[in-house]
């Protein structure tokens, strides 16, 4: 499976992509495969503020419900307001226009401790 | 035999489609005798839009709806964690006895004795299994169960001045509803991970230990099927920090007769009649989850309890409310037809016939288990108790062949498919468990069908993606079930706007 070099990632499967101070969030291709059909998202109002590793929304797929994890501390700006009528975009653009919530970066120092594309592969389990 | 298109046009067609106007199914006299006066204009309606069909017509769609069914009369419904026995018909009749199935439950206690004495009873026998002597019959379901367990750790913490416990620790091999449950009594959760064999880690636990912590939720068997290898020191951790131990008992049936919650210091559990002690059981309903618990907490059970009445001739069992309960769970008495039941299949099988058949269930597993291992990857190895945990792991990576279609492709085959994609700790997970009441040469045909459909992944994978072939209905669109379900069907455009 092949992920994009360009984003930082997670090992809870999220993706950051980082232009201007601000970060856009998603879930991995892995994710969502593992998922499967994506029949919900819940997305947080933008203004809330989060922590690194907070609860900031909820995916429901036809097999499971998960927790969405905050990447970084930031605040939200913007929401993927697509998705509360087109979940499956999650399955369908994992990248692109499944994008999620899009943050103002609190601490840029947490940015470090994201994963390379090379090195959120290594951590999936093997194949 | 009917074809496939005979079938499909069964589960399209409903009642309404087929509907004639005028058509009857039982012909009435005309009524002769005095009328009433008609209601005033704008009172009355027309067009209830109901189907008119003969009696004929009727018979033979509900019929043929009837054959569209899957139960465990029809054939092996290895549906692990719901324990899909086969339910003995004598258990049937004696609840359709016309002095129980007659009984109102607003009726006086002097006129239900019997049935009053019978659910004594079923609560001390059910104290007897569990060791765990104060019993409550009134939750309605396992969930239900579990959440009175939960609201009377929650009281009895209060009454100890001890309100600030808010925290329930749930390990991650729990039944999903345990969580819920704690959380819907107003706890927060805590999950542990299990260790490595399966087993919950006493070390993770004693991480989490401290007093913000009211209780831990164990369920025995965990989800894996497996016995939790440390549940006694387990409980001691849990006790020395002043916590309570909630049982999920819902995987009571291999402990059956042997091993009692009591006896390893469990404060209060919940059973699932409807799995462990028969009942037709599945499509929601109806259960009963009664909850036992020791004497402590026996003032903090549900309402009403069933107690011996002080000496009077004709009124000797009593509907009563324990001094600090946590209420009633429902209107009425929960579901009295699930206890009666159970209350037959103990009383027939006695306590040599209960350990007898959490023998066998056992046995069952294990046999199942070594059937299916060369062909299966089964991420906690060795042996079981109720039920095995498979993976499709090595089906998906090398022949791009999920769990679900491996499920879809038992139908064709006529067995009910196992729990799929549960415990989520588990990839791709088949949670199969076969029940004692499953004849060996079931098993093995069980277990022969499960490697026809590993070989059938290998050499012709779409075979497993188009399954099932044979069912009325092939793959619904479950995204769209799930987020824009038509629960309501309406004849035709026009009336839908109406």
């Amino acid at each position: 499976m092949d992920f994009p070099s360009d984003l930082s990632y997670t090992p809870e499967d999220e993706w950051v992509r980082v232009e201007d101070g601000e970060a856009s969030i998603g879930i991995t291709g892995y994710a969502q495969d593992q998922l499967g059909d994506i029949v919900f998202v819940d997305l947080p109002e933008p203004g809330r503020t989060f922590s690194k590793g907070e609860t900031f929304g909820v995916i429901e797929s036809v097999k499971a419900v998960s927790d969405l994890f905050m990447p970084l501390s930031g605040e939200v700006i913007a929401r993927n307001e697509r998705l509360a009528d087109e979940p499956e975009l999650v399955n369908e653009s994992p990248y692109e226009d499944g994008w999620m919530i899009r943050v103002r970066i609190g601490n840029a120092d947490e940015l470090d401790a994201l994963l390379s594309a090379d090195a959120y592969r290594d951590q999936l389990p093997e194949d | 035999m009917t074809s496939k298109s005979d079938r499909e046009d069964i589960g399209a067609r409903l009642s309404f489609d087929r509907s004639v106007s005028g058509r009857r199914a039982v012909d009435t006299p005309e009524w002769d005798g005095p009328r009433a006066e008609p209601l005033p204009e704008g009172l009355t309606r027309g067009g209830l839009r109901l189907p008119e069909l003969s009696q004929g017509q009727l018979v033979r769609y509900y019929t043929a709806l009837s054959h569209l069914n899957f139960g465990v009369d029809s054939g092996t419904y290895p549906l692990g964690s719901c324990t899909m026995k086969y339910n003995p018909k004598v258990n049937d009749e004696v609840a359709g006895l016309p002095g129980f199935a007659g009984v109102h439950p607003l009726a006086p206690e002097v006129e239900v004795q019997g049935t009053l004495e019978v659910l004594f009873e079923l609560q001390e026998m059910l104290g007897a299994i569990t060791g765990l002597p104060a019993v409550s019959l009134a939750p309605a379901a396992g969930a239900q169960g579990e959440l009175a367990g939960m609201l009377m750790v929650k009281k009895v913490l209060q009454e100890r001045g001890e309100g600030e416990r808010r925290r329930v620790i749930v390990p991650d091999s729990a039944h999903g509803t345990n969580p819920a449950s704690a959380a819907m009594v107003g706890f927060t959760v805590t999950e542990i991970p299990s260790g490595p064999g399966g087993s919950m880690d006493p070390a993770a636990l004693e991480r989490e230990l401290d007093d913000t912590v009211a209780a831990l939720m164990v369920t025995l068997p965990n989800t894996l099927g497996l016995w939790e290898r440390d549940i006694e020191r387990v409980v001691r951790l849990v006790h020395d920090n002043g916590s309570y131990v909630y049982g999920d008992g819902a995987n009571l049936n291999p402990l059956l007769g042997r091993i009692r919650f009591g006896d390893l210091g469990f404060d209060v559990v919940h059973l699932n009649l409807h799995k462990t002690f028969s009942t037709p059981h599945g499509g929601g309903g109806p259960g009963a989850g009664p909850v036992c618990a020791t004497p402590e907490l026996a003032a903090y059970l549900p309402a009403p309890v069933i107690v011996p009445a002080a000496v009077d001739d004709e009124v000797r069992f009593r509907l009563a409310r324990p001094t600090s309960s946590i209420g009633r769970l429902q209107q009425f008495h929960g579901n009295i037809g699930v206890l009666l039941r159970a209350y037959a299949y103990i009383r027939t099988l006695g306590l040599d016939g209960l350990r007898a058949t959490s023998g066998a269930a056992v046995l069952n597993a294990n046999y199942l288990r070594s059937l299916l291992e060369e062909h299966y990857a089964l991420p906690y190895p060795g042996t079981v108790m109720h039920e095995a945990v498979f993976s499709g792991a090595r089906q998906r990576r090398k022949h791009g062949v999920r769990t679900y279609d491996i499920a879809k492709r038992l139908i064709d085959y006529g067995f009910h498919p196992p729990t799929v994609y549960f415990p989520l700790i588990v990839e791709e997970a088949l949670m199969i468990e076969p029940t004692e009441t499953e004849a060996r040469e079931d098993i093995e045909a069980f277990a022969a069908t499960m490697a026809a459909i590993a070989e059938e992944a290998a050499q012709d994978p779409d075979v497993l993606h188009n399954a099932p072939h044979t069912a009325p209905i092939s793959r619904l669109d479950e995204a769209t079930a799930a987020r824009r379900p038509e629960l309501r069907w309406w004849p035709g455009e026009q009336a839908r706007e109406e």
